[in-house]
């Protein structure tokens, strides 16, 4: 047993194989993918698809004429549709998985060990942060390799041109599919670092982003600086996001909960990145300069 | 400033070292202006009752808790700079890890946050007795287990000191005599061991020197031998009063004290037949007379109390 020199980045880059190796082996994580990508191919593809091959109504698309709804479930839609379900749903998951992956650690006691190891707060918590990242990344590669999937066998089955998206459409979607996913992430891991309570932290979380924020945009017309507020929560980045990429907003009565058309791309864009930066350094900070009892 | 590296030969031998370490929770002082000592290679007890600031202090040392005044100075550096923390195991209140992973990945998870090999794991699941049980999830495991993958953990990286908050909590005996025996033989490999304990009888069979804390308190720093003073002699025998007046020809006037319902003389037990003969030819008849030594309970409850009394008093 010997100590080795290390090279001033070894600690975070221990910290990131610590926690790939633990987060890896939670159960927990690979349901709420699971989850996820069920989800999204369920409510993309599969009900779609079967309202459009037996010509009733389904989940909401009762209107919606069936050239247009095959035309949804095409590979050179994917642009379009891929992120609809992430601002509410897909958010809510990732955002329970940032909670419990910071949360989880104060109640096992784990953080207290993990730190007692040495590789300093910072350093440890850096390695969760990466490794979340790296999981939203693997989560927004699925989704789209499994939305590619489904649109090509439902083309070939329907005898469709093969038509596959621009790279540059197909480029914005995967960036803003990253913001969306990653904004929530952040926000889980925040409020788990904040509550260092994983029940806590998700349920609050889950309050604010499915009801709160749903009130709060309800009521804003009448009063005008709420309106100002509710343009740029969270929920409303994550919305608008999805809506300039072409997701259709549930207020033209066929489209996903929580996509919104309230901010142009580029502002969701700004905003999103913005509340990333924001909730990684509050939660960094507090890890920092708390104690741990 | 104590134990910087390259000191003097008697700073380097100490490894950990406080001056007025204070932790206060609002208007609640945990801990109170602690000076405490602890030199390379020794096995220290931290003793003190439950809630008397003993998992505070350590804390404090390995810098998962502020202190509110006061400093530390552990292994030549500040209480949580990652080289002190790399060179220091830890196992505090309890064993906290991932409760879906087994044994042997949660110290893997803990090896590799300190860059240490996985083979390291293997070797410390063997010396806590835990190889058979490593594939099993934590959750699984009892209390005892739980502890020792909690001592597995410290002993990752080969730290050079060890700190151990209750280490035998929840160990059936004989765990706890396997644990004793565990902390004696790592002391002796070398390691310097900090330990905090509530059993008197733990401390005084493993530790060289102890730290008595009460109510935040370090009330005391020494050997054991020290705190248990000279042996003692304990009569039973009457006219008690002549008795007093021979003990105090042979202990002197401040070595004879009446005590559960017998004397106290400061005698070595050497001297117990002398002691008897006097008795018998002053004509005192003797029930029992045996050397009795104090036991560091004894001392405890006699410094704790005595605490409580000046408290009161103030």
């Amino acid at each position: 047993m010997t100590i080795t020199t290390q090279a001033p980045n070894a600690p975070l880059m221990s910290s990131v194989r610590a926690e790939a190796l633990r987060l890896r082996k939670w159960p927990a994580v690979w349901v709420l993918v699971g989850i996820w990508l069920t989800a999204n191919l369920t409510f993309a593809y599969v009900f779609n698809y079967i309202a459009y091959t037996t010509g009733s109504g389904n989940f909401g698309t009762g209107d919606v004429p069936g050239q247009a709804l095959l035309a949804d479930l095409m590979p050179d839609a994917i642009p379009r549709i891929f992120t609809g379900g992430m601002p509410m749903f897909g958010g809510a998951i990732m955002m329970i998985l940032g909670a419990l992956a910071a949360g989880s650690g104060y109640g096992w006691g784990a953080w207290k060990t993990a730190l007692t190891q040495g590789p300093g707060r910072l350093a440890a918590f850096g390695g969760l942060l990466a490794t979340l990242a790296g999981i939203v990344i693997a989560v927004v590669a699925a989704t789209f390799a499994l939305d590619l999937a489904a649109s090509a066998l439902i083309a070939t089955a329907e005898s469709q041109p093969m038509v596959w998206p621009p790279v540059s459409d197909v480029a914005q979607a995967l960036g803003g599919a990253l913001l969306i996913l990653g904004m929530w992430t952040a926000a889980g891991v925040l409020i788990g670092t904040l509550t260092r309570s994983p029940a806590l932290a998700v349920g609050l979380g889950l309050v604010w982003s499915l009801v709160i924020e749903n009130l709060l945009r309800g009521v804003s017309g009448l009063l005008d600086w709420l309106e100002y507020v509710t343009d740029v929560l969270p929920g409303t980045a994550a919305g608008s996001m999805a809506g300039a990429l072409g997701a259709t907003t549930e207020a033209e009565g066929d489209g996903a909960p929580g996509v919104l058309t309230v901010l142009g791309g580029g502002q969701s864009a700004l905003l999103l990145t913005a509340y990333v930066v924001v909730f990684v350094v509050a939660a960094a900070g507090t890890m920092r300069r708390r104690d741990l009892a | 400033m104590y134990g910087r590296r390259g000191d003097d030969e008697g700073m380097t031998q100490i490894i950990v070292v406080t001056d007025r370490l204070t932790k206060r929770y609002g208007d609640q002082t945990a801990v109170h202006d602690v000076n405490l000592t602890v030199r390379r290679g020794e096995v220290y007890g931290f003793l003190g009752p439950n809630g008397a600031g003993k998992t505070t202090t350590l804390r404090m040392l390995l810098g998962l808790v502020r202190p509110s005044s006061g400093s530390a100075v552990v292994l030549g550096e500040r209480p949580g700079d990652p080289g002190a923390v790399a060179r220091t195991g830890a196992l505090v209140e309890g064993p906290g890890f991932y409760p879906y992973l087994s044994g042997r990945d949660n110290l893997r998870v803990m090896a590799r946050y300190q860059g240490a090999a996985d083979e390291e794991v293997d070797v410390v699941l063997d010396r806590v007795d835990l190889s058979g049980r490593a594939k099993d999830a934590f959750r699984t495991y009892s209390l005892g287990m739980k502890q020792r993958l909690g001592v597995a953990s410290a002993l990752l990286g080969g730290p050079e000191l060890l700190v151990l908050d209750e280490p035998t909590n929840g160990l059936d005996p004989a765990g706890m005599a396997e644990m004793r025996r565990l902390i004696v033989e790592l002391a002796k490999q070398g390691h310097t061991v900090l330990l905090s304990s509530h059993l008197l009888s733990e401390v005084q069979a493993i530790c060289d020197r102890v730290g008595v804390i009460s109510e935040g308190r370090l009330l005391i720093e020494s050997t054991v031998t020290e705190l248990r003073g000279a042996s003692t002699v304990y009569v039973r025998a009457e006219p008690v009063d002549r008795v007093l007046a021979t003990g105090m020809k042979l202990a002197g006037d401040e070595g004879v004290r009446q005590h559960d319902g017998g004397v106290h003389l400061d005698l070595a037990g050497d001297r117990v037949p002398e002691l008897t003969r006097a008795l018998v030819s002053s004509g005192v008849d003797v029930h029992e007379i045996r050397p009795s030594e104090r036991s560091l309970e004894d001392v405890f409850f006699e410094m704790t109390s005595r605490s409580n009394e000046m408290e009161n008093r103030q």
